[in-house]
């Protein structure tokens, strides 16, 4: 252990952030206000996860951070070790043996189970904030379940494109309700959505916290005549030969030779080992 | 002048434990944990953990009936407020009939749906037999006995409006959510 309070931050900031946690799964994709603090890591590193991993972890929790899937990269490995040094809980990269996993743009290939926690980092937690800049209208546009804004977006895309183009932070409707934005994972990872883990939000700038209790029905937005789709590059795995995974397209020499990869990169090692 | 019931011993380790229940319970309506908890009188030690857990001067908290007994307790331990009457809880803590008309409960505004109490129903006895209950957290279906299902699920059509509710029973603890929905059926 160390000189810090069990997984850094005070008690009182502790309560706020589980009161908010616990209204968001009250009301799922519902963007909940709370008053985020500064972290020891700037914002756009994953301030808002990891106040929401802060006051979710126990002693006996075993912590796994991803970023885009890999478990070796900058913000996860400071991260990981972060939480290591102010919580002094066990840390894996393995996601079977996870009890709480904080992410950054991607769910993990390996299916979750219902004692798992899945928290996201955050950027921009509003679906609508690109469309309408203002929080007022964007709050009443929720208020009022008016969404219509959303489907032109993608109506554009697939009037200029001839298909939907948005390929990350694809939005979709929870609990026939809220349009919430799934953070900027993949579309490929949609589907998951739907999953017998718990699944929270946290947005450190923006000052939001959402949830997924388990096995909420997540509706990817979309037309009857222009389904979604949850798409991937068409390659295979240069490591694993995976088909079926999400691929990270690589340049691996000067004369510009591209490879696919797994983004996940536990679930690659896996199937090597 | 009596001395007060104990808190937590190690606030940032025991709490955080309780909250996983209290989440546990909240995203998985229909379950049922069992969680240690200090004696107070006047509290189950299900809500009194979830008091402890949740509760600070920032949330107004009404306690009713017998609870009501746990006032100096919660002060000292928190140091929620009593708030000037139902409309103004973060929490309300009490017996169903005790707690009186949910209507009395701040339910959140459609901007702010977020603003609304948690009540923390005392039970005599929590049990997977119930009207049959679906919505976010449950796979299928699960049953669950409630209160009061009806005015419950009048609650339930508020959505996204709507109290959230614990429910707690010696060292049990569930939940019912706003957006559980609640089967005509029993």
């Amino acid at each position: 252990m160390s000189d810090y309070n069990f997984a850094y931050l005070d008690e009182p900031t502790k309560k706020m952030i589980r009161r908010a946690i616990l209204k968001g799964l009250a009301v799922p994709g519902y963007q909940v206000p709370f008053a985020s603090r500064e972290m020891p890591m700037p914002y756009g590193w994953g301030t808002g996860g990891v106040q929401v991993t802060a006051a979710c972890l126990t002693p006996e929790d075993t912590l796994k951070v991803i970023d885009q899937g890999a478990d070796d990269t900058t913000n996860a490995v400071s991260i990981r070790s972060f939480f290591a040094k102010v919580a002094g809980v066990a840390t894996t990269t393995r996601t079977g043996e996870a009890s709480v996993i904080q992410t950054r743009h991607r769910i993990p290939e390996t299916p979750l189970r219902s004692d798992q926690i899945l928290v996201y980092q955050v950027p921009i937690p509003e679906p609508l904030r690109f469309l309408e800049p203002r929080e007022t209208e964007t709050r009443r546009m929720h208020a009022l379940e008016e969404y219509g804004l959303m489907h032109i977006k993608l109506y554009e895309d697939i009037a200029r494109h001839g298909a939907i183009a948005t390929a990350y932070a694809y939005p979709a409707l929870v609990n026939g309700r809220h349009v919430f934005d799934p953070s900027p994972i993949p579309r490929f990872d949609n589907p998951r959505l739907e999953s017998p883990a718990i699944q929270l939000f946290g947005a450190g700038r923006e000052q939001r916290i959402y949830a997924l209790p388990p096995f909420t029905r997540v509706q990817s937005l979309d037309f009857d005549d222009h389904p979604f789709e949850a798409s991937k590059a068409d390659g295979a795995c240069a490591l694993c030969g995976a088909t079926h995974t999400y691929l990270d397209e690589i340049v691996a020499d000067d004369q510009g030779t591209r490879r696919f990869q797994c983004s996940d990169t536990d679930y690659c090692m896996e199937r090597r080992a | 002048m009596s001395a007060l019931a104990a808190g937590f011993a190690n606030p940032p380790e025991e709490s955080a434990r309780a909250f996983r229940a209290a989440m546990q319970a909240m995203a998985c309506p229909g379950t049922i944990q069992n969680i240690a908890g200090p004696q107070v009188p006047g509290l189950s030690a299900a809500a009194a953990l979830l008091l402890l857990t949740l509760t600070d001067s920032t949330t107004p908290v009404l306690l009713t009936g017998n609870s009501a007994e746990a006032r100096n307790w919660l002060t000292f331990h928190t140091g929620a407020p009593e708030p000037a009457n139902a409309a103004e809880a973060s929490f309300a803590v009490g017996t169903w009939g005790d707690l009186g008309p949910l209507k009395a409960y701040p339910v959140g505004t459609p901007d702010y749906p977020d603003r609304s109490a948690t009540l923390i129903v005392e039970m005599s006895d929590i049990s997977a037999d119930g009207p049959c209950l679906t919505g976010p957290g449950i796979e299928t279906e699960v049953r669950m006995s409630l209160p009061d299902a009806d005015a419950l699920r009048l609650n339930a059509a508020l959505y996204p409006l709507g109290v959230d509710l614990f429910l707690t029973s010696g060292t049990r603890l569930a939940a019912l959510p706003r957006s559980t929905r609640i089967a005509e059926d029993t």
